[in-house]
């Protein structure tokens, strides 16, 4: 078991190194001075070399990135070119909301989706197996950022249920946090919860066709402990498989639902450095969301060893 | 020949034991239904590929003019969809954001699976090619697509080129990914083993042998991808970060829409009932396609389609 | 004779496939008496596995459905039964014994919580009895250090020692009735000696009976007291072991026999393969489904089918032309 983590960990190092490059060249080769960003508009030439000089710019790439690496190594994200100021410093206030929604939606849309995606193979061919993969279906192709326009349109613009937009930080109550981010909770888990549904059911049809399903019945099993424990936990892989990869799909969620709902976090923070052409956010951005996303594929690989014995082995 | 082997085939016939289908009459009325609902989705497609030709034609007004007098006019029956804060026409402008939509839809298809495909291919006979390629697939892959997209658009400035490029990169990566294991499985198969042994050469090998079987998996990944990029390049002009406001894109329109939520809903609905209608026929005749290759994969979808 | 232990009295078994309606049992009787061995022989996809699911209950449906019959168990009609009822019986009453040791074990459940599943479901054993019971159970099949076996998952285990705890759950609560589909037939030929031999010693110490399913004739001559022989979903000759051998009156029976390789056949004697194909199902030649592999077949073979009958010497075989088959045959 040990040694499986130690090998899904090792592996997982050459994919951040990958990434740290991929994010560190990008800007690189971009094609903005960040000099003439910094200096504005009436810098003169020797200004913008000094710039240059004090920032490392005019270092060779090799050493600029490996200079960029050791910093990121000891939590040195760089400085916003906009504020002047450390981005980790920025980032702190930002992680609330994020980090909040993400707890909800993954929680909710797993439990949304697992149950409804096991009620679908449980009633396989019913009219509600039919219903529920139809909305499952619809999930997958609507437009989150549409969603959620129809959900403020209903809810908060026609009925007054919620604020159109804002958010309300945990330390002003947390029945009044949770209200402001319910809107869009409720959108982001819809959508990740219709995949996961889609493939519970079909990972659960497909285990109810193996032999030793038939043993169980064989056994004298009922109909629900043939279910819930002989079905279930073989198929959990593609389901954690596919929660995996719904976080993926939520770190773009977020980008568009904390625009549209203005909610102050890591995405709204991506978008607006986006628009101020900030470098070092994007860049930092980036790098820690893929970072939190190899750490999300590892728990799954390490998920997998806890319900499929052959792996841990 | 139909033997039934009573040790294998019978438990492959049988469905699960909570399926309870109505009978042989049941059965086939499901699958007419199953048709008419690939047929609408086709008919979806083909009225959306006919208004992305010939909606600039079509349209009765000139959708990229400002008309401040006749600004967010409610859905009427001059103004279909409506008008927008600029006093433009929302149901032309709809009609020629599909445009948009299937051009880097489409572009982004086929541009990722020639180039996943091609790349896929050589390199799964390059052992050292295969082993740098596949880390620069994995560091690509870590990123969510629309993130890199936005942090490659706003390096390379907005454009419609560069919307297509950007969403190629993960989507090309996702496509090696794909095509390069299932190669590498293939490459066990017997029959390939037998290729080589009598001598057959590896671009033969890989073009007669190997490609002509993973062409179902292919064009499964490639309807996904038209989703999702058509999904992609929405939530990216509705960030801003796609095609300039005045050309009309679903996602730009929408995006407008979302600063008039209390007075103009028919700026966003309109063309979010487009996109949708767009992605769930894309969506449906990939899972049709699907059934219709592999029956066994029924109901999976590709994780790798799973980030819109 | 005492009253059998099972009684299948013209079980119809149907599934409705694409290719037509498969009646892939058809009208088959027969009876198993307590505490003895009976064999179900044919080739794949004569209805000798959907015979045995029919038993247990475990017909999928669709596409499968006991159309008529009746299969009685200690003379309670087993179709009749509701569903909770059925399965107070599967497990506890009648076991079985599936194919394929490597996909017949639950891969992500401890070899422990599959062997006590039955035992729970069906007994008050409190948990450190039914976990006493299941290492009791572990020795009996043969497995050795039974204690380390429980916490281990089946993928640790071989193919044989597999095979030797389904025994072991089949057998966990004492059935009146076991059967065996094919269970040795994935097996080595080495292993399949010793399962076939562990599964006559553990029904033998418990009195009960062992329905064994299987293609291979050499079996049943060392294990079974009485041999059904099934093709194309009906019965064409039954009766005692030893008979099949010395004095067969099927065709089939005798076609099945030449193909097997014995010890006190002459050197030399070429296998003699059955020839012909097994027949589709969905369309069935008229008249015996045998008639068109068959050597002996007359005029009246291709027209109407035979019905299993009684001969002088006890038997029952399914033939119009046995009788010259059997002057033939010495």
């Amino acid at each position: 078991m040990w040694r499986y983590i130690a090998q899904r960990i090792l592996v997982s190092i050459p994919v951040i190194i990958m990434v740290g490059m991929i994010t560190f060249t990008l800007v690189y080769i971009g094609p903005g001075d960040p000099a003439a960003i910094i200096a504005g508009d009436e810098a003169t030439p020797e200004i913008l070399e000094q710039i240059r000089a004090d920032l490392g710019f005019d270092r060779p790439f090799p050493v600029q990135m490996g200079d960029w690496f050791w910093k990121l190594l000891h939590g040195d994200l760089g400085t916003s070119y906009f504020s002047r100021r450390e981005i980790t410093e920025l980032i702190t206030p930002r992680l609330q909301p994020t980090l909040s929604l993400g707890f909800q939606v993954v929680v909710l849309s797993t439990i949304i989706g697992i149950t409804t995606g096991m009620l679908a193979a449980w009633k396989a061919g019913s009219r509600l197996d039919r219903n529920l993969m139809v909305l499952a279906v619809l999930g997958f192709a609507t437009p989150g950022f549409w969603l959620a326009f129809l959900t403020i349109w209903i809810f908060a613009v026609n009925l007054g249920w919620f604020p159109v937009i804002g958010y309300s930080p945990i330390q002003d109550g947390l029945f009044a946090h949770i209200h402001s981010l319910f809107l869009p909770v409720m959108v982001n888990s819809i959508l990740a919860s219709a995949f996961i549904s889609r493939i519970t059911r079909s990972a659960m049809l497909e285990v109810l066709r193996e032999d030793y399903i038939r043993t169980a019945r064989a056994k004298g099993a009922s109909e629900l402990s043939v279910f819930l424990r002989h079905a279930f936990r073989p198929s959990a892989i593609p389901v954690a498989t596919v929660i995996g990869a719904s976080i993926a799909g939520l770190a773009t969620g977020f980008v568009l639902t904390e625009t549209i709902f203005a909610i102050p976090g890591l995405g709204r923070m991506l978008v607006d450095a986006i628009v101020r052409r900030d470098y070092p956010i994007i860049q930092a951005l980036l790098m820690v969301v893929a970072i939190v996303l190899i750490g999300v594929n590892l728990i799954v690989d390490i998920l997998y060893a806890y319900i499929d014995p052959r792996i841990r082995y | 020949m139909a033997v039934i082997s009573d040790s294998s085939n019978e438990w492959e016939l049988a469905p699960p034991f909570s399926t309870r289908l109505k009978g042989m009459f049941g059965s086939t009325y499901r699958a007419a239904k199953r048709d008419l609902v690939l047929a609408a989705a086709i008919s979806v497609l083909l009225v959306g590929l006919f208004l992305a030709v010939f909606a600039p034609t079509l349209a009765r007004t000139d959708y990229e003019r400002t008309d401040p007098v006749n600004r967010m006019l409610a859905p009427n029956s001059h103004n279909w969809f409506g008008t927008d804060n600029w006093g433009r026409d929302v149901f032309d402008r709809t009609i020629v954001g599909t445009r948009m939509s299937f051009l880097v839809g489409f572009s982004v298809t086929l541009i990722s699976t020639v180039l996943g495909v091609g790349i896929a291919l050589v390199i799964s006979y390059f052992r050292i090619l295969d082993a740098v390629m596949m880390r620069f697939v994995d560091g690509f892959l870590a990123f969510p697509t629309i993130l890199l997209a936005l942090a490659l658009i706003s390096l390379i400035g907005p454009s419609v080129g560069n919307v297509i490029i950007a969403l190629s990169v993960t989507a090309t990566a996702g496509k090696i990914r794909l095509v390069r294991g299932a190669v590498l499985s293939l490459r066990e198969s017997t029959y390939v083993e037998a290729a080589k042994a009598v001598g057959v050469p590896i671009p033969r090998i890989l073009l007669l042998h190997i490609l002509p079987n993973i062409v179902g998996i292919i064009i499964v990944q490639a309807t996904f991808t038209l989703a999702s990029a058509i999904l992609a390049e929405a939530s990216l002009s509705f960030l801003g970060a796609g095609v300039p406001e005045y050309v009309p894109s679903w996602g730009n329109i929408i995006a407008t829409g979302q600063g008039y939520i209390q007075v103009g809903f028919h700026i966003s609905f309109f063309p979010g009932l487009f996109l949708t209608t767009t992605v769930l026929a894309v969506v449906l005749i990939g899972d049709s396609v699907r059934d219709h290759l592999d029956p066994r994969l029924r109901g999976r979808l590709k994780t790798t389609a799973a980030q819109q | 004779m005492t009253e059998p232990l099972l009684k299948v009295e013209n079980l119809q078994t149907q599934f409705r496939t694409e290719g037509g309606l498969v009646k892939a049992v058809d009208d088959v009787s027969f009876e198993v008496q307590p505490g003895e061995t009976f064999a179900l022989v044919g080739e794949s996809g004569c209805g000798k596995s959907v015979t045995a699911l029919s038993i247990m209950g475990l017909i999928p449906n669709p596409p499968g459905e006991i159309v008529s019959g009746k299969i009685e168990f200690n003379g309670v009609d087993l179709l009749k039964l509701s569903g909770r009822e059925m399965r107070e019986i599967r497990g506890s009453k009648i076991g079985m014994i599936f194919q394929e040791p490597m996909s017949s074990l639950n891969p992500v459940l401890t070899i422990q919580s599959q062997l006590t599943e039955a035992l729970r479901i069906h007994t008050d054993l409190s948990k450190n009895a039914t976990n006493d019971r299941a290492v009791e159970l572990v020795d009996m099949v043969g497995i050795a250090d039974a204690k380390t076996r429980m916490k281990q998952y089946p993928h640790q285990l071989s193919g044989g020692q597999r095979q030797r705890i389904m025994i072991a759950m089949a057998m966990s609560c004492t059935p009146q009735l076991l059967i065996a589909d094919e269970a040795t037939t994935a097996l080595d030929v080495t292993i399949q000696a010793q399962i076939l031999d562990l599964m006559k010693d553990v029904t033998e110490q418990s009195g009960t009976a062992l329905l064994i399913i299987t293609h291979n004739l050499g079996i049943v001559a060392r294990y079974a007291n009485r041999v059904a022989v099934m093709y194309a979903g009906q019965l064409r000759e039954v009766g005692e072991a030893v008979e099949m051998y010395t004095e067969p009156r099927h065709p089939y029976t005798i076609g099945l026999l030449r193909s097997v390789p014995r010890l006190d056949s002459e050197k030399g004697t070429p296998l003699a393969p059955i020839a012909g194909e097994i027949p589709d199902l969905t369309n069935l030649p008229s008249g015996c489904a045998f008639s068109p592999r068959c050597g002996w077949a007359v005029d009246k073979c291709f027209e109407e089918s035979p019905l299993l009958e009684e001969t002088s010497s006890g038997k029952k075989v399914a033939c119009f032309e046995h009788q010259s088959v059997a002057l033939n045959v010495q």
